[in-house]
């Protein structure tokens, strides 16, 4: 085994994929976020909602087995930068452990709000939106 | 020496141990610990000849330093017999460790009249006092182990028996709790209740503290991390049975629940569950 050269080549991801569905975007996260890709991805949905008009965001993170504090941090951040925007944002499909971790750690997310699954907060947006 | 005090002690048991079973009966229904109530006459007398016989065969080896070795094997099986039903029985650790520390008396008296040397003697005495130490706390040991075996088979089986999830309704699930609450059993009922919101697409959780006797800041804290855990996964809480003492003790105790929906009855509990969800009941 060469030092040198890792056996597979590690699959780095600059962006995560904004979709966009009417007047809602889709961010489904289905990587290990690292401190870069979240800022990133703070970055991008910021301008991704001022130039779509965009009235609500759906993140899904039911494919994340860990969420770390500053990947808390970011999508509390995106929830309230989305405000400001004029747009909701809804947090999809948290697994029980991490939301036990998050709520160990103290970080309660006050603010944001949640749903079970994607279709179900779907559901949330169009109510809240009228 | 040490055969001198080993054959002492084999000459000792082996010629009069009618008597000296006698005299040990005498010390130990003498003794303020003697249970009557937990153990008859006959069966102390018949742990104590058993035991008699058997210690007789055992200080044949000439090994007293280690009571660990396969020579002393029939009187550990014997020391844990007696400590298991005592354990189960309800004794307490000195009543169960007298047993054998009764002994001391009885063996030593014997000793004395045989030994004449007053240094010999002493060096008897030592020996045997050492063995019997052993011994004693032989039979505690196994006394707190049983005692430690019979609470942890009780608190699993409590923790299996205290942690439902039912579901009321399609999207509803309830927790009824029934008993205090430590940290150990919120960790499983948080776990349970949030694996089961997963499962079944639940919005709405109903837990119910009617069967919790009191509401420390602890139980408090517990309630609501679990209240916060299901929202982050995008679930409503409501907590029910909150009784009218319980509601002043968390005021007084200044504990903030801050936006978690509380409901004095189940029903109440299920009614705002099934408003929540756009249902009604004909």
């Amino acid at each position: 085994m060469s030092q040198s050269k890792p056996l597979t080549p590690k699959l780095t991801i600059e962006s995560i994929p904004i979709l966009k569905m009417g007047d809602f975007l889709l961010v489904t996260i289905q990587v290990d976020m690292h401190d870069r890709l979240s800022l990133t991805l703070q970055d991008d949905l910021a301008s991704a909602i001022s130039k779509t008009n965009a009235r609500g965001v759906l993140i899904d993170i039911s494919a994340m087995d860990i969420v770390d504090s500053f990947t808390a941090r970011v999508l509390a951040n995106i929830a309230s930068l989305s405000r400001l925007l004029d747009a909701q944002t809804v947090l999809v499909g948290m697994q029980p452990a991490v939301a036990i971790t998050l709520v160990e750690f103290g970080l309660t997310m006050e603010g944001v709000r949640t749903a079970l699954n994607v279709e179900k907060g779907i559901n949330l947006l169009r109510d809240s939106l009228g | 020496m040490n055969k001198n005090s080993s054959t002492r002690l084999v000459e000792i048991l082996e010629k009069d141990e009618v008597e000296l079973l006698e005299d040990w009966m005498k010390v130990q229904l003498e003794a303020s610990t003697l249970r009557p109530d937990l153990l008859s006459k006959s069966e102390l007398h018949r742990q104590t000849s058993e035991f008699l016989s058997l210690f007789r065969i055992a200080v044949r080896s000439e090994n007293w330093i280690d009571i660990n070795t396969p020579e002393w094997a029939d009187i550990r099986d014997n020391l844990d017999v007696i400590s298991r039903t005592r354990a189960e029985r309800g004794f307490t650790p000195s009543e169960t460790a007298t047993f054998i520390f009764s002994l001391k008396q009885p063996l030593l008296n014997r000793l004395q009249e045989l030994d004449d040397d007053l240094k010999e003697l002493v060096d008897d005495i030592w020996k045997i006092t050492a063995l019997l130490d052993k011994l004693g706390l032989y039979t505690t040991e196994t006394y707190q182990k049983n005692r430690e075996q019979i609470i942890l088979r009780q608190r699993e089986e409590l923790l299996e028996l205290s942690t439902p999830v039912v579901r009321l309704w399609d999207g509803v699930l309830a927790v009824p709790l029934i008993g205090t609450l430590d940290s150990e059993r919120a960790q499983v009922i948080m776990e349970n209740l949030l694996n089961e919101i997963v499962e079944t697409d639940s919005e709405i959780a109903i837990i119910d503290i009617t069967g919790v006797p009191t509401v420390d800041t602890l139980v408090a804290q517990h309630l609501i991390k679990t209240v916060s855990a299901a929202r982050l996964m995008g679930a409503d809480c409501i907590i029910s049975g909150m009784r009218p003492r319980m509601a002043q003790t968390i005021v007084q105790m200044g504990i903030e629940l801050g936006e978690i929906k509380t409901k004095s009855t189940l029903a109440g509990a299920f009614a705002l569950a099934m408003k929540q969800l756009g249902l009604s009941v004909n």
